[in-house]
Order: structure tokens, then C-alpha cells, then sequence
């Protein structure tokens, strides 16, 4: 109860904080700049220079403290040892590069970006072609698009009761071992194969991004002028033709959208191996592993924060070209 | 044409089947632990639970009433009762653990002594004896029961209480509301800014969004942790309020802005000539006008921090009354990690509220979604 009122006082004077911000500072600049009397000229251009700084200010000032601060302090202290307390240049990349934790993140990593962007922009490419042309594919969308809404945790307790194990011979309670079974196979113990519980890692992802993908590219579908469909189906292109002939290659732009987008959700996939199998079994991954240093046992911030320089960097290339997109859109 | 129709009805086929397959993989893992959540826990560990609609069958094995409970009745001395619940049905009983299910409900077992043992087929048993017996436990019976399918909402129940899940609801709740209001103001003033008035640096200002929307998380948790600390918030509400508004608000401004920018220029114009504040404008025109875009990064920010995990470990403390929902379903696959009817019920709990705003508001989703990609060239 108390915590209740707690949050709604919070709300409150948030909001009116907020408000007041915005309201008090526009309030003072007209008072000190009137738009009127002799100077209103010169008032209003100088308001007019001050006001967009007043809009953006609080913006302005939590980004930079809550996104760019912490890049250039991440880089500090992945020179500096683990405290923090002195200049160790680049021995914790060093460390990094010759540690076999670190290459089996950064190998597994390389493979669920190969994997899990291309596989859930396939799937959700089918999804959004094939559910664009039934009487029910609304109800098919929202059904896909589901997983969407759940949490990496709440997914994760999905498909860990998915690949649950029995020992052989006792009834599979699990689906995928059921299935196994009941074709005459041997029973496994999914998540803790080397390597192959990857995919079944992978999986988890692909479940909850195919969606999104469908979303995106049934409304690129949808886009592509009647005309280039038509002229093919007269031309006597057949359905096959038709859609990675004539459609795919106009919607391109989106599909490479979807996959950087992808991509860097993969990049920063964390919960899964976290609550799945949290790195055992050779299924470690960059995001899960800088957890580790930072907050297991003895935290090494120098060395977590070399780790998550190293994600920062091959984010960095995505976000080169999203700049550089947005630019181009905005001339 | 016959043949063109014939390949179209064919095709149509194929199409409805591709569907309905891709429905099926993505709904059935969810469909099975939602349906696991109602069913009775032994009924869980005995049985799939796509066969939770038929009776299960079980073998175990239970004890007999020790000695004390014996009675004489004429010169047999009888220890009888029942173990079963109601419904459950013997198919086959045993005296050792080698021949489990040697005998069938209503036989009789001749033991040692001239003792005898016979159960029945609803799993009362009667165990007689010329003499007194003397062993204090109870003997061993091994039996294979059915027990007709049950379901039940104790699971909930359960975790609700014991498990401290409706305390974490409560934690949730209060991490969500604000962290989704609040950066959706801050937002929505810049996005203003940078939409319709003109200022140098705007267009760089635009640009450092778009590259801030994938700077990834991981990289702020130790800077941020510390800075907490430093000004004395430590792990608090408060903090992570902060923590998800600085998170969320590249998404926000870059949806609201593209969103504003769209508007009619004339009814903004006309505003302006008319006198009006750029305050009054942005309150009376843009507000009401962005509502589909508002609304949408609502549902985003809102999805994001309920289903977040990570931020919430990291801002908030570990103790059982600090965590929210992912963090008590994390510690419960660690610990309970094959209690199902626990994790599947939590599960359920924890994903109810994101699957509820998701079907009553994924219009504005889709729209936040179709909008929030950067357009590739």
C-alpha cells in the first residue's frame, strides 16, 4: 500500500516537475524577452534562438548523462584495472583476446548473428507473404506476433519446459523429447550439449523476432505497386517467381532494416543465456559474459568494461549506417 | 483454364497450410505451459501435458498403517485404510519393488507368516495376520493408478503467496508506470524541438539520436551504478526510474519526431501567426494531434520495462522484497528449476499484463513498429 501511493506521488510530482519545467521556463523567457514594446523584434528572434534549447534541455541532459557519458567512461575504465584505480593500458584486452571464455562468447556470438537475423527475416518473410493471402491472417498475425510481448524470461521458462528431459523410457513431459521418442529416437538433455544447444538458444530468439519481421515486411508487401505483380502474372511468372523474382528483390530496403534490427538485438542477447543456461556448456555469449566480470564474485569493472567496449564496437558499424540513412532521408 | 483453376485451389491449400503450421510452432510452447499452470503437479510430472484432458497413470507406492493402527477382529488382527484421493484408480499393485504391478485390483497376496495383503480397485487395502504385528513401519505396497485428469488453480494460488509473486507484481508495477510516463514527456517537448523549430544543429542533434538508439545497454550499467551511489541514490526506485527514461528516450524522440513532422505545416503556421505560444502550440495542437505516436512508444516503453531483466537486476537490489517479476521467475528456475506447476503458474503471471496490452492495443504497436525501423535506402 505504501509503496502504491509511493509510485503515484512519484508519477505526480514527476509529471508536474515536468510540466512545471517546461511551463516556468517558457513563462521566465517571455518575461525577460517580451514579444512586444520596443525591442520586440529583436526579443522574439533572441527567444526564438533561447526556446528550442528550453524544449530539448531535459532531453538533452539525460541522454548525454545516461547514454554518452557512459561510452567515453566504459572506454576509461577498460584501461584501468579492476577497481578502477590504476593505468593498466591494454592488458585487459589483451587478457581479453587470449581468454578461452572470451573466444567462445565471441565465436557463439558470430554464429547466432548469422543464424538468428537471417533465420527470423526468412521466417517472417513466409509469415508475412503467406498470412497476406488467407481469410484468417489477421488472427494468424497476432498469433505470430505474440511472442513479442514476452519477456526474454518469461520465454526462456517456455522453452526450457519445451526441451525438458526425462531419463529414457519414462514419459517425455517435455515436447520436444516427446516427440524424439515417439519417432524411436533417444531422449537428450537439450541445453547441455556443446555447441548444438546454441541453436536451441537460437530458437528462443528467432520465436520472438519472427514477428516483428512479419510486421515489417507484410506492410513492405503490401507496398509494392500492383503494376510489376500484374505485368509478371501476364508475362506468365508462376507464384514461386512471382515472389522472389518480382517482390523480394523491391523490398530489399526493408529486409536489410529488419536484419540490422535484428542483428543488434542479437548482439545485446542477454536474458535467454542468462536464465537458460547462463553460459554453461560452452554456450556462453559476449553480453552474458561481461555480466559475469561485472557482478559475479569479485566484480572486475576493467575487464567487463573492455567486454562491453567490445560489443560497443560491433554495434558501432550499424550505427554508422543508420546515421548516415537517416541523413539521407532527412535532405 | 480448368487447369489454372486446379493449380489456384491448390495453392490456396498450401497457403492455408503453411499458416496454420507457422501457428501452430508459435503458439504451442506458450499453449503448453499456460495449460500446465492449471494442472495438478503430480498429474505435471506424470504426464505430458498434451494429455492433460485424458487420466494420467502414476506408479508409486504407499504405505500401510504401521502397527499401531492394527485391530483385532475375531483371531486376525487387520491393519486397513486408503491413500488414494478420490477418482484415483488402482490398474495393477505389488508387494516388492521387482513385481510392482504383479497383481491385479481385488487379489490377494500371500506374504510371509501366513500374512495377507489385498487392495482394491479404488486403493483400499487390508492387511491381516494370524499374529500381532510388530514392525512399526508400515509395509511397502507399489501400485499403477489412473486418476482422471484434474485441473485446478492452486498452482496460482501458490506462487501468489508463497512465492512472493504478488509482492513482485506490486515492485513491477511500480518500476512501469512512471518509467513509461515519464520519458514520454521529456520526449515529447524535444521531439517538438527538433520537429518544427528551427535552431543550428538540429539536424546533428537528429542524427546523435539515430546513433544512440543502438548504443547497446550493457556499456551504461557500471558508469551508472557508480554515479547512483555517488549523488546518493544508490539502488532505488528512483534510480531506475532515471536508468529506463535515459534508456527509452532515443526510441521516444525518434518516433515522435518523425511522427511530428508529418503534421500539417498550415495548422501550425496558422498557430504561430495567430499569436500563439510555441507552449500553447505544442499543447493544444501537437499533443492531441500525436496521440497514434504517443501512445505507441507507450506500449513499447511499457513492454520493455515490465519484460526487462536486466536493468532491474542491476538498478534495483536483490533482495526478495526489491525484485520484480523477471527477477523472482529467474531465481525460481534456478532453485525450483523442475517444480513446472511453480514455474509455469509465475511464468503466467509475470507475461498476463504484456500479453493483455498487446491484444487490446496492437494497432498502435504495429503502427510504433512500422514507423520506428529506420528506413534503409
Amino acid at each position: 500500500m505504501e509503496q502504491i501511493l509511493f509510485g503515484l506521488t512519484t508519477i505526480i510530482v514527476g509529471v508536474f516537475g515536468c510540466a512545471a519545467w517546461f511551463w516556468g521556463s517558457n513563462f521566465l523567457l517571455d518575461a525577460a524577452l517580451p514579444p512586444r514594446g520596443p525591442n520586440a523584434g529583436r526579443n522574439i528572434t533572441r527567444a526564438s534562438m533561447i526556446r528550442p534549447w528550453l524544449f530539448l534541455g531535459p532531453a538533452l541532459v539525460a541522454l548525454g548523462l545516461y547514454l554518452v557519458y557512459p561510452v567515453f567512461e566504459s572506454l576509461w575504465r577498460s584501461l584501468h584495472d579492476a577497481t578502477g584505480a590504476s593505468w593498466v593500458g591494454l592488458a585487459n584486452y589483451r587478457w581479453l583476446f587470449s581468454d578461452p571464455k572470451f573466444q567462445e562468447s565471441i565465436l557463439n556470438n558470430l554464429v547466432w548473428l548469422l543464424v538468428v537475423p537471417s533465420l527470423s527475416t526468412f521466417f517472417g518473410l513466409i509469415a508475412a507473404q503467406v498470412t497476406d493471402r488467407i481469410r484468417w491472417g489477421n488472427v494468424a498475425k497476432s498469433l505470430i506476433f505474440m511472442p513479442m510481448a514476452i519477456s526474454f524470461v518469461g520465454a526462456g521458462v517456455i522453452w526450457k519446459f519445451v526441451y525438458d528431459f526425462r531419463a529414457e523410457g519414462r514419459d517425455q513431459i517435455g515436447l520436444l523429447n516427446a516427440i524424439v521418442q515417439s519417432l524411436g529416437g533417444e531422449p537428450q538433455t537439450w541445453l547441455s550439449i556443446p555447441f548444438w544447444n546454441n541453436f536451441f538458444l537460437m530458437a528462443v530468439l528467432i520465436w520472438i523476432q519472427t514477428g516483428f519481421a512479419m510486421v515489417i515486411l507484410s506492410a513492405a508487401l503490401r507496398g509494392i505497386p500492383e503494376e510489376t505483380v500484374e505485368a509478371a502474372i501476364l508475362d506468365g511468372a508462376n507464384p514461386w517467381q512471382l515472389f522472389f523474382r518480382i517482390k523480394v528483390p523491391q523490398i530489399w530496403g526493408t529486409i536489410a532494416v529488419v536484419w540490422t534490427t535484428i542483428t543488434i538485438t542479437v548482439l545485446k542477447v542477454f536474458d535467454i543465456v542468462f536464465v537458460m543456461t547462463n553460459g554453461q556448456w560452452g554456450s556462453q555469449v559476449l553480453a552474458n559474459f561481461m555480466y559475469d566480470w561485472m557482478f559475479r564474485g569479485t566484480p572486475d569493472y576493467g575487464r567487463g568494461s573492455a567486454i562491453a567496449i567490445v560489443i560497443m564496437a560491433l554495434v558501432t558499424p550499424i550505427m554508422v549506417w543508420n546515421i548516415r540513412n537517416a541523413r539521407r532521408e532527412m535532405q | 483454364m480448368e487447369n489454372i483453376a486446379g493449380t489456384k485451389a491448390r495453392l490456396t491449400w498450401a497457403v492455408n497450410l503453411a499458416a496454420l503450421l507457422l501457428v501452430i510452432i508459435w503458439t504451442v510452447p506458450t499453449l503448453g505451459l499456460l495449460v500446465s499452470s492449471f494442472r495438478d503437479k503430480d498429474q505435471i510430472a506424470a504426464t505430458g501435458w498434451w494429455r492433460a484432458a485424458f487420466p494420467s497413470t502414476q506408479s508409486d507406492f504407499f504405505r500401510a498403517g504401521p502397527a499401531a493402527d492394527q485391530k483385532q477382529e475375531g483371531d486376525l488382527w487387520v491393519i486397513a485404510g486408503n491413500a488414494f484421493e478420490p477418482g484415483q484408480m488402482v490398474s495393477a499393485w505389488g508387494t516388492t519393488s521387482k513385481a510392482p504391478d504383479a497383481l491385479k485390483p481385488g487379489e490377494v497376496a500371500d506374504l510371509k507368516d501366513g500374512q495377507q495383503l489385498t487392495v482394491a480397485a479404488d486403493g483400499s487395502y487390508r492387511l491381516t495376520s494370524p499374529t500381532q504385528f510388530e514392525d512399526g513401519r508400515g509395509m511397502r505396497i507399489f501400485f499403477t493408478s489412473t486418476q482422471p485428469p484434474k485441473f485446478t488453480t492452486d498452482n496460482y494460488v501458490k506462487v501468489i503467496g508463497a512465492e512472493g509473486l504478488g509482492r513482485a507484481f506490486l515492485n513491477t508495477m511500480t518500476v512501469t508506470i512512471p518509467a513509461t510516463v515519464i520519458p514520454i514527456l521529456i520526449a515529447a517537448f524535444a521531439a517538438y524541438a527538433l520537429a518544427w523549430m528551427d535552431f543550428p544543429g538540429r539536424a546533428l542533434i537528429v542524427a546523435g539520436i539515430v546513433g544512440l538508439l543502438v548504443v547497446p545497454l550493457q556499456l551504461a550499467l557500471i558508469p551508472l551504478l557508480k554515479f547512483h551511489n555517488d549523488i546518493g541514490l544508490g539502488k532505488s526506485y528512483l534510480g531506475i526510474w532515471l536508468a529506463h527514461t535515459g534508456f527509452g528516450l532515443p526510441l521516444a524522440i525518434y518516433l515522435l519526431r518523425s511522427y511530428m513532422t508529418g503534421l500539417p505545416r498550415e495548422v501550425i503556421e496558422s498557430a504561430r501567426v495567430d499569436g500563439a505560444t510555441e507552449f500553447h502550440i505544442f499543447r493544444k495542437i501537437i499533443l492531441p494531434l500525436s496521440f497514434p505516436a504517443l501512445a505507441s512508444f507507450a506500449i513499447f516503453q511499457f513492454l520493455w520495462v515490465w519484460n526487462d531483466l536486466l536493468v532491474a537486476t542491476v538498478f534495483l537490489g536483490n533482495r526478495p522484497d526489491q525484485l520484480v517479476m523477471t527477477g523472482v521467475l529467474r531465481e525460481l528456475l534456478g532453485s525450483k528449476g523442475g517444480d513446472w506447476e511453480i514455474l509455469a503458474a509465475s511464468a503466467f503471471i509475470s507475461i498476463a499484463v504484456p500479453l493483455i496490452v498487446f491484444f487490446s492495443m496492437q494497432k498502435y504497436l504495429v503502427r510504433g513498429l512500422l514507423a520506428g525501423s529506420v528506413k534503409g535506402g
